[in-house]
């Protein structure tokens, strides 16, 4: 475990390297070794000093010392958000992409609802026009980090293992790989689940949740803590419409029950239908966080 | 899975505040979950287990206190229970509702020696 923040998952992983290891690789994927001093803050700076910050330690809670030498029991109070460590790395990284005017969004789905493929046709069509970078969560592979990097944009693959979300702390060691610029636009797509990464805030601007239509126009109300959470959500794969028996219409119906202020914009990363409104809506995004 | 990533921050709490106030055995962990908390509480009772495996807190007993979900109507201005967080207020039907109970998941308190 990591003592000098705390994290205990091990098996979290960047690039191959476990979050605590001594490599490291570049968003361009080269790699190199340094030391790694745990006694300090740790995090990795262009000078691979390690100066960013883990958010500090609230406390709580009252010491009372037992009686010398005679073991009490006593009650410890603590009131304590179980998530509030990971709450606190989100708000960091909040506060680091508000400094460097980046707009954040974490992109959630089912898995295979197309999330690699939205990105990369996206990155295609804003090429250019503003800086982007990706992270990319995933169990076990590297492959979307490679099909993010194949378009030419900087990605950082997160490897959560057993892990089904990304959470916050593994996100600040890999935007200590990858060098946020004013204006950019940061996608991290999360682990395909739409559980988990409800409840682990990362320090986005926003959840842009993805639904395809090969999936069933009920899942608003499977998955309700999501689609609450979520601010857009991208209907895909609207090109097999003709061939499905998905109900747009409840599926719009089901989303707005669910979340009456959620936007939908209906897009297929395969033809490029809706791009348009996606990308004017990330404009506006990025516009709003000063970039 | 989800519960075990909270089981692991529960273990995470727990050992900091072992630092903190110096106690070298927990007994009985007391856990808020809530019922809109999308926590399985049964799942998260056989996480909590393996989670404190040569922790502080190996042995632990988990009590669980489930607190109801509700919320505050902006329509009618009541309070009104909630099974779902898309549920419709009990009064006048409007929706939604403003989730004010049942969302939290907090370490309460610990019984230590
Ligand atoms: N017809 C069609 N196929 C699509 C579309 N978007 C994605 N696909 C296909 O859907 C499959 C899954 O796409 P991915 O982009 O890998 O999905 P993902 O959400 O990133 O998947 P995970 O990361 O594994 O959760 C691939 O075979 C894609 O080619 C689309 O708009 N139309
Ligand atoms: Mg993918
Ligand atoms: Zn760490
Ligand atoms: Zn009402």
């Amino acid at each position: 475990m990591c003592t000098t923040c705390g994290c205990g998952h091990d098996e979290m992983k960047i690039e191959g390297v476990s979050v605590h290891a001594h490599e490291h690789i570049h968003a361009d994927g080269t790699r190199h070794s340094h030391a790694h001093d745990h006694r300090g803050p740790h995090g990795h700076g262009d000078d691979h000093d390690h100066t960013h910050e883990h958010p500090g330690q609230e406390h709580h809670g009252h010491a009372q010392a037992a009686a010398q030498g005679v073991e009490q029991a006593r009650l410890v109070r603590l009131e304590q958000a179980i998530l509030a460590k990971n709450d606190r790395f989100a708000a960091a990284n909040r506060a680091r992409f508000a400094e460097a005017g980046v707009l954040a969004l974490n992109l959630v789905s089912s898995p295979g609802a197309g999330k690699t493929s939205l990105l990369v046709k996206t990155i295609e069509k804003m090429r250019g026009r503003r800086p982007l970078a990706v992270i990319e969560g995933d169990q076990e592979t590297r492959l979307d980090a490679e099909r993010i990097r194949a378009t030419g944009a900087p990605a950082i693959q997160i490897n959560t293992g057993k892990g089904c979300h990304l959470d916050a702390h593994a996100v600040g060691h890999a935007l200590d790989e990858l060098p946020l610029s004013r204006g950019m636009v940061l996608f991290i797509e999360n682990v395909g689940n739409l559980v988990c990464p409800a409840a682990f805030d990362l320090g986005e601007a926003a959840k842009v949740v993805i639904l395809s239509v090969t999936e069933g126009e009920d899942k608003p109300f499977k998955y309700p803590d999501m689609f609450r959470a979520a601010k857009l959500m991208l209907i895909n794969k609207v090109d097999l419409l003709p061939f499905v028996d998905f109900d747009v219409a409840a599926a719009l119906s089901a989303a707005r029950r669910v979340n009456p202020f959620l936007e939908t914009i209906q897009i297929s990363a395969k033809t490029g239908v809706g791009f348009e409104a996606w990308l004017s809506w990330i404009e506006k995004g990025a516009v709003a966080v000063g970039g | 899975m989800h519960e075990m990533s909270l089981a692991l921050a529960v273990r995470d709490l727990i050992e900091e505040a072992a630092e903190r106030e110096k106690f070298a055995k927990v007994k009985c962990v007391r856990a808020e979950i809530g019922a809109l908390s999308g926590v399985e509480r049964e799942a998260f009772a056989f996480c909590f287990d393996l989670a404190m495996k040569d922790s502080v807190a190996d042995g632990a007993r988990l009590e669980i206190v489930a607190t109801a979900g509700g919320g505050r109507c902006p329509a009618c201005g009541r309070e009104t229970p909630l099974t779902m967080i898309y549920d419709a207020c009990a009064h006048c039907g409007a929706f939604p509702v403003e989730v004010t109970a049942g969302k939290d998941m907090r370490i309460l308190e610990l019984e230590v020696e």
